[in-house]
């Protein structure tokens, strides 16, 4: 079957609606508008306004109402229109969904899925392009995912839901557009799993979601020229699957992590430290990271470019590494 | 719609009244202890009592059913208490211990307590209020007539959680009842230094929310105005916001040095306090004899003996414990 992200995404959320009456969407234009990055487009016709659920602009109010609604024993997915946006929630995000289970010794569970847009690339400019999911990785009690390819934005909703916990999904602008095959029977997958996209020998490409492709096309390039690379998508940021970093890094020796958050105290940075501590002496060279120019992302094509990983400058990176010995 | 509810007729079935009575010395004498336990370092953290107010727990808790839902803030002791939950239980989780209705891991500020439909115990000014919003959301898609009391200070108010709170549950008519526990001071602010507009019921009824105030030194008044409103929301008739105008006598928490506040001002309101006050008029109505307040007391002092002697006979949890309830034990692959 022929899709699109965004179509797999609105597959995801009808078949969660159609299977579990507890299910209702809710955010900012969801529902007449069809959701910012038309995801939701045509649910608010076939659910209603009662499942497909407008919200007002108050991001702290309805997150928090979400949670609120969780703990009730609803299923609500809360879709944030941009992570940006979830700074305006981030109370309610880090002080209540993260800490209710813990802080109540297990008595509350918090089943909410909060989906919401990342990254840049569309020349939106810095309050629309950052990527924060890194900042959501940091905070135990949170799950962390990044779907990064059709199969992942079709079956990672269903299990996400079926988590007790929150669930954070973080879509890559960049990816709604991407068209390709998937199973007409596909259904939920994992959320605890990397996965190796593209199995190599010579060094692991560690990644996930939005620079997924881009990291993929600077494999290709770098096969062309006799290095084979094995591209890893992390899927989840949180908990991290420290078995298949540490399982690719021992077959290649060598690592470059992409990354399109900013480099200091980034998941990159996580990766790195997760690596030099466990398999430093698997290592044939340092371990390298292309992440964001240290800016707040600008407006003009050729400069946001520059901030971003790109195929040339991991191309570079993995050059340096696999050149760093042997 | 905003409108302030008569004091309390003292009509009340004397009964009940004493129960009232019963329920606000409960709440006073764990707190006193509170406070003790505190000075001999055997409670830590921060500490916040609600001695002077207890007439708006005690009011608005008796009207709600064990169905309904309570969100209050980190000076909720008294909420819990009158929720139901164990006095030894909310002690001993102060203490730290295992047996505390959160394993020791909330303390005083984050009791819950699942059995009884308390929510917390929410140390972010306003932060309960999104919460229950969205628990009434759940009651309401789900077809259940249940209400969500959410309690919090006048200091609330300032926050923007407070504002989209309301509009959201007067937009989508959500049951739940809004309980400002005003006791003009937030931390050392009083109220008109930190909102443009005063009257608390009035920016409620902005948001076309019903919205009434009451005396919180009262707690007829308080369970009048209450149970009006209970029952309206119950009957599908939206958010209901009450002002309860009360004070609290202590300091806003241990660490306190009160240097915002006059001594005589304290002690004006102190003549009104809620026990006080009851006591008296059913008194002086023949409603409550000495040994009638007799009992009332040693039931007290006994319940309260006993959850200290609960909470000191505690135990640690384990250390290897610690990231349980990280994530729940059956999160899915
Ligand atoms: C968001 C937030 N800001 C600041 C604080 C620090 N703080 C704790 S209590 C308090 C005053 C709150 O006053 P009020 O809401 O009137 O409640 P009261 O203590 O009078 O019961 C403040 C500022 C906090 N806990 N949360």
């Amino acid at each position: 079957m022929k899709t699109t992200y965004r179509e797999a995404m609105r597959a995801a959320i009808r078949d969660a609606l159609q299977r579990d009456e507890r299910v209702f969407l809710m955010g900012e234009d969801v529902g007449a508008y069809g959701g910012c990055f038309a995801v939701s487009l045509g649910l608010f016709e076939e659910f209603g306004p009662e499942r497909i659920r407008d919200t007002p602009l108050s991001e702290s109010g309805f997150v928090g109402a979400g949670i609120g609604a969780a703990l009730g024993g609803m299923r609500p997915i809360v879709e944030i229109m941009t992570v940006n946006f979830s700074l305006l929630a981030l109370d309610q995000l880090v002080n209540n969904a993260a800490t209710l289970l813990h802080m109540s010794g297990g008595q509350f569970n918090v089943p909410l899925v909060i989906r919401m847009t990342t990254g840049a690339g569309r020349q939106l400019g810095a309050q629309h392009s950052h990527s924060l999911e890194g900042w959501y990785a940091h905070i135990p009690g949170l799950r962390i995912l990044t779907p990064a390819t059709l199969e992942d934005a079709r079956g990672m909703l269903w299990t996400a839901l079926e988590d007790p916990d929150p669930v954070l999904i973080f879509e890559h602008g960049t990816l709604y557009n991407v068209a390709g095959d998937l199973a007409d029977d596909a259904g939920p997958v994992d959320i605890s799993t990397a996965a190796v996209r593209r199995p190599g020998k010579d060094i692991s490409l560690i990644t996930y979601g939005g620079t997924l492709p881009v990291v993929l096309d600077a494999a290709a390039r770098l096969a062309a020229d006799g290095i084979d690379a094995e591209v890893l998508d992390l899927r989840v940021l949180r908990p991290l699957d420290d078995a298949a970093i540490l399982g690719s890094v021992a077959k290649t020796h060598r690592a470059v992590v992409v990354d399109e958050g900013w480099r200091s105290g980034s998941i990159s940075a996580e990766l790195s430290a997760r690596i030099t501590e466990s398999a430093f002496f698997d290592l044939d060279a340092p371990v390298g990271r292309v992440c964001s120019a240290e800016v707040p992302l600008p407006y003009a094509k050729h400069q946001e470019l520059a901030a971003l990983p790109t195929a040339e400058r991991i191309v570079a990176a993995a050059r340096e590494a696999v050149g760093a010995r042997g | 719609m905003t409108g302030t509810s008569s004091r309390g007729t003292g009509s009340a079935e004397s009964g009940h009244a004493r129960h009232l009575l019963h329920q606000m010395l409960r709440v006073r004498r764990l707190e006193e202890q509170c406070v003790e336990l505190y000075s001999a370092a055997k409670i830590r953290g921060f500490l916040h009592v609600y001695i002077g107010e207890e007439a708006v727990a005690a009011g608005v808790m008796s009207t709600l059913g064990p169905d309904d839902a309570v969100v209050a803030t980190y000076r909720e002791h008294g909420h819990a208490l009158l929720r139901g939950v164990p006095a030894g239980a909310i002690l001993a989780e102060m203490y730290g211990y295992v047996e505390g209705c959160c394993r020791g891991r909330g303390g005083s500020m984050h009791l819950f307590d699942a059995a009884t439909r308390f929510y917390g115990g929410n140390a972010i000014v306003a932060g309960g209020l999104p919460l229950a919003v969205g628990l009434a959301l759940a009651d309401k898609m789900s077809g259940r007539s249940r209400v969500t009391a959410c309690f919090f200070g006048e200091g609330a108010v300032a926050e923007g959680a407070f504002h989209e709170s309301l509009n959201l549950a007067a937009l989508w008519q959500l049951p739940v009842l809004f309980c400002c526990e005003n006791n003009l001071y937030a931390m050392g602010t009083a109220l008109a230094r930190s909102e443009s507009q005063t009257d608390i019921a009035l920016k409620a009824a902005g948001y076309e929310i019903a919205s009434w105030s009451a005396d919180g030194m009262d707690v007829l008044a308080v369970e009048e105005a209450a149970r009006r409103a209970v029952d309206a929301v119950r009957a599908g008739g939206g958010p209901h916001f009450l002002e309860l105008r009360t004070y609290r006598f202590r300091a806003h928490s241990m660490f306190d040095p009160e240097r915002y506040r006059e001594k005589t001002e304290v002690s004006r309101w102190m003549e009104r306090d809620p026990i006080n006050s009851l006591r008296n008029a059913l008194e002086a109505a023949g409603q409550l004899t000495e040994k009638d307040w007799k009992s009332i007391q040693q039931d007290v002092e006994a319940e309260v003996k006993a959850a200290v002697e609960f909470a000191e006979a505690g135990t640690l949890e384990p250390v290897e414990d610690l990231t349980r309830f990280v994530y729940s034990e059956r999160s899915p692959q």
